[in-house]
């Protein structure tokens, strides 16, 4: 079923996934370390700034020709937060070229691209261009600020800064806009050089790709997996909240943005995982979970009600857009959800129509080629491994016992609106 | 009446059958992978709100928003909500609405009869009661309000309220908070039994999915229903002007980064099968080469500050319209609409760099293979070519085979003065976050 294969370099990790079913191949390389406010920024701006020029390709303008004449190959460097990891992930998709008349060996060349954007970028005069410092953190700052304009993103935001304001976890992964402000280019080369030595890097490549080509096509990198950083886990102890907080925040809306954050002790390395994979399908993970069901469907109070899991982090999100008159009763329903849950209120039809939901799910996110990098990414983050087949069978398994345990683990730590002042009382 | 179509260059077989009641059956299969994704699609969306409804002669009117509000509603029937029988069987179902298609779908990795014979079963049954049109008012109205609160969906919308005098395309596809309060369950069945007839519909199954197996399955299904004979739909469209009707629109919203698009209205050109869609490609190459990332615009507007990442065109070309945006983020909207202004003057008068057309060609060939990878733009993709007549693995000879004179020639009358319009989003408050 899509196995990972490790491939033989001389330094970096390459995991390939060979399969015959895409018309392209598909390379991410992950750079990972801990998350924490004083380097996300200078991390955020980087993965921009070795984007945008090589040493071979020296603008922006340069490097988009370059990949167009490639077939249109797609490139993009971005940053994320997982649990409490900061990773910069470079992306590429290429065309297989038995499909292209005539054409060029794309993946060779892919490879050899992605090696100079991360060992070979330009740096006149020893650190990087000015000019693409200042354009990259224009537009860095601009991305930051504009999280506020999509005010489902924005609540999340706010609702986790409020949350886990003790914690990494509160540390947005593009960084703070002040701090983006601060950053010159020798602090970028810092971070880089920094990066280069430390952060935990693996390449993972899937397409219809052999072990001894890929294995010569990555031989042109020199930076190694960083393998004394790899062990190292950082610490995310689980929080027990201490008493619930609420809070509201005003904005010149329409839609109240209503969003609950649970924590619970189960992360992806537990053997409960599985379970709390169920928990949360029943509560606000599927289209027939107990969300949908009462917040929507009987009481016609939201058009979108739904749960998501952080298994990196152990938080459950809750969001659902009302009118904000509603929000006494629609934070009532939400938490007799939860309630329900843990006092084993749900048939057992619930309960296997979310295990089966839960098995499509995973099986579909086969199907995407990033997805399945993820799905061995988790794993590789959580130092846990967990085979697909083991992982279905896991689902099957869970128990009515399992998931209510697992709600009842499940605590509410901190209920966000925002609203508008208008009809705030 | 079944054929199998096959394109070697990309590898790809579709088996399409039309049945005798007029539907259209389309299979895709796709070797090793875990889902199947069937799409069943109506050629009706929110543009065909005027219309005589079927087995009548007088045309009628219905109110904003009503493809849409439909496509909501047939979720339900007498038994409950059909979402539970699709996770009953491990399915995962959706619906849209767009300017003329309503579509629904699932995709799942077991259970695939079952699966189609649901989504067949619930999409040819409507059940409407005043009650329960009356409740979905209430969840409407939110998903209404979220667009409200979405500037990208504002700007776009007024950017189409500023190009089109008449035509329903400026209309939200949702429609408004007080138009959604107007639909009756009468309405409903009257746009239904017009528009939901299987000779308006095309289902298309794509992913791990065995063609023969499927297309007797649907065949099967189908026979025991009956329907109306087949009855071309009359839709009235009012004639629309050239002009645009208004130079700015700007709306004041709570954002951080302002927000700029111009728009080009373009007569619907006067051609169908192939040569329809070589003018699509061509005018996709054009705006690529134009503003597409490895355009000389795209690098100064960047370098200056005035886009972002989220910059880009688009062309729109549908059965009684067709329209370009250009646009994104910016600091200053303004500056970013001369210059977007000034790079089409420039290109009128100087013309294209024609190397440049070549690699953007070759782009254009290389994303087309990236989107095969996925089922969703598969079936979706298919049907709506199909719905015009085309086919959609013809895309990569045509592009092969597009001149650069064909692309120049494109540029006089794709962007015109009197058919331009801008719309903003600009910062309602100085202070905000």
């Amino acid at each position: 079923m899509l196995d990972e294969q490790k491939v033989d370099s001389h330094g970096l990790d390459v995991r390939i996934i060979p399969t015959e079913k895409y018309k392209t191949t598909t390379l991410v390389l992950q750079m990972k370390t801990t998350l924490q406010r004083k380097t996300t920024a200078a991390r955020a701006l980087l993965a921009n700034v070795l984007q945008s020029a090589t040493d071979t390709h020296r603008s922006r303008k340069a490097i988009r020709r370059y990949l167009d004449e490639l077939y249109g190959a797609s490139f993009h460097a971005d940053v994320q937060r997982k649990g409490e990891y900061h990773v910069i992930s470079v992306k590429m998709e290429i065309a297989n070229e038995n499909f292209i008349k005539n054409a060029p060996p794309l993946f060779q060349e892919s490879v050899s691209f992605l090696q100079q954007v991360l060992e070979k970028p330009y740096l006149p005069e020893g650190s990087f261009d000015k000019q693409v410092i200042n354009e990259e953190k224009r537009t860095l700052i601009q991305r930051i600020e504009s999280i506020y304009d999509d005010k489902m993103r924005y609540a999340n935001k706010r609702l986790i800064e409020h949350m886990c304001s003790e914690e990494p976890f509160s540390v947005h992964p593009y960084g703070e806009a002040e701090d983006v402000e601060h950053l010159t280019a020798q602090d970028v080369m810092d971070e880089y050089r920094r990066m280069l030595v430390a952060d935990d890097m693996c390449l993972y490549i899937v397409g219809d790709v052999a072990a001894d080509d890929v294995q010569k096509a990555v031989s042109v990198f020199s930076v190694s997996k960083n393998p004394e950083d790899s062990s190292y886990t950082p610490e995310n102890k689980t929080v027990e909240p201490a008493e619930e907080k609420e809070i509201q925040e005003t904005d010149d809306i329409q839609q109240g943005k209503l969003h609950l954050g649970y924590r619970t002790p189960v992360t992806f390395a537990d053997e409960q995982f599985s379970a709390m994979q169920v928990m949360n399908g029943m509560f606000g993970g599927f289209p027939n979970s107990k969300l949908f069901i009462n917040v929507r469907e009987k009481e016609s109070m939201a058009y979108y009600a739904a749960s998501r899991y952080e298994s990196q982090k152990g938080i459950v999100l809750v969001m659902a857009g009302i009118e904000p008159a509603d929000y006494e009763k629609a934070s009532a329903i939400i938490k007799q959800q939860m309630e329900d849950i843990r006092q084993g209120t749900f048939t057992d039809d619930d309960l296997e129509q979310t295990k089966t939901m839960l098995k499509n799910q995973l099986l579909e996110t086969m199907d995407h080629p990033r997805g399945l990098i993820e799905l061995y990414y988790q794993q590789r983050m959580a130092q846990h491994q967990r085979p697909f087949e083991d992982w279905l069978k896991q689902i099957g398994d869970v128990t009515r016992e399992d998931v209510t345990a697992c709600a009842s683990r499940t605590v509410l730590d901190t209920t966000y609106f925002l609203r508008n002042e208008e009809d705030h009382t | 009446m079944s054929e199998t179509l096959t394109f070697e260059q990309v590898q790809e077989t579709v088996h399409k059958e039309v049945l005798p009641n007029g539907l259209t059956v389309l299979v895709i299969p796709k070797q090793d992978f875990q889902k199947t994704l069937a799409v069943f699609t109506t050629n009706y969306g929110s543009i065909d709100n005027r219309f005589v409804p079927i087995g009548k002669t007088e045309p009628v009117h219905v109110p904003d928003g009503i493809a849409h509000f439909l496509e909501h509603k047939m979720f339900e029937d007498e038994n409950g909500d059909v979402f539970q029988t699709f996770g009953e069987q491990g399915a995962s179902a959706n619906a849209f609405t767009s300017f003329t298609k309503t579509a629904y779908l699932f995709s799942s990795t077991q259970e695939v009869d079952k699966n189609i014979t649901t989504l067949l079963d619930f999409v040819q049954h409507p059940y409407f009661t005043d009650e329960s049109v009356e409740k979905e008012k209430g969840i409407i109205g939110q998903e209404i309000r979220m667009y409200d609160d979405n500037p990208d969906w504002q700007l776009f919308f007024h950017l189409l309220s500023s190009l089109y005098y008449h035509h329903p395309v400026k209309i939200d596809i949702a429609g408004t908070v007080e138009s959604i309060q107007e639909i009756t369950k009468e309405d409903l069945y009257t746009s239904y039994e017009t528009f939901y007839h299987p000779g308006n519909m095309i289902l298309c199954v794509a992913g791990n999915a065995d063609p023969a197996h499927i297309i007797d399955l649907v065949k099967q299904n189908q026979e025991q229903k009956s329907f109306k004979e087949p009855e071309p739909v009359e839709r009235i469209v009012e004639d629309e002007p050239a002009e645009s009707v208004q130079r700015v629109t700007t709306v004041p919203m709570s954002v951080n980064t302002p927000k700029c698009m111009v728009g080009y209205k373009i007569p619907v050109p006067d051609k169908q099968g192939k040569p329809l869609l070589r003018h699509e490609l061509s005018v996709e190459i054009l705006l690529e080469t134009l503003f597409g990332a490895g355009s000389d615009t795209y690098e100064s507007l960047y370098r200056e500050g005035l886009i972002d990442e989220s910059f880009s065109s688009e062309f729109m070309l549908e059965r009684s319209f067709s329209f370009t945006a250009i646009g994104g983020d910016t600091n200053d909207p303004d500056t970013l609409a001369e210059r977007i202004m000034e790079a089409v003057e420039q290109a009128k008068s100087s013309g294209l760099n024609e190397d440049h057309i070549e690699v953007v060609r070759r782009k254009k060939i290389g994303s087309f293979l990236k989107q095969l990878n996925s089922p969703e733009f598969l079936a979706n993709q298919y049907t709506e070519y199909a719905f015009f007549g085309l086919h959609l693995f013809d895309v990569i000879p045509l592009l092969e085979e597009i001149t650069t004179e064909e692309i120049h020639a494109l540029l006089p009358e794709m962007f015109q003065e009197h058919n331009r319009a801008v719309s903003r989003i600009t910062k309602k408050q100085e202070q905000s976050s």
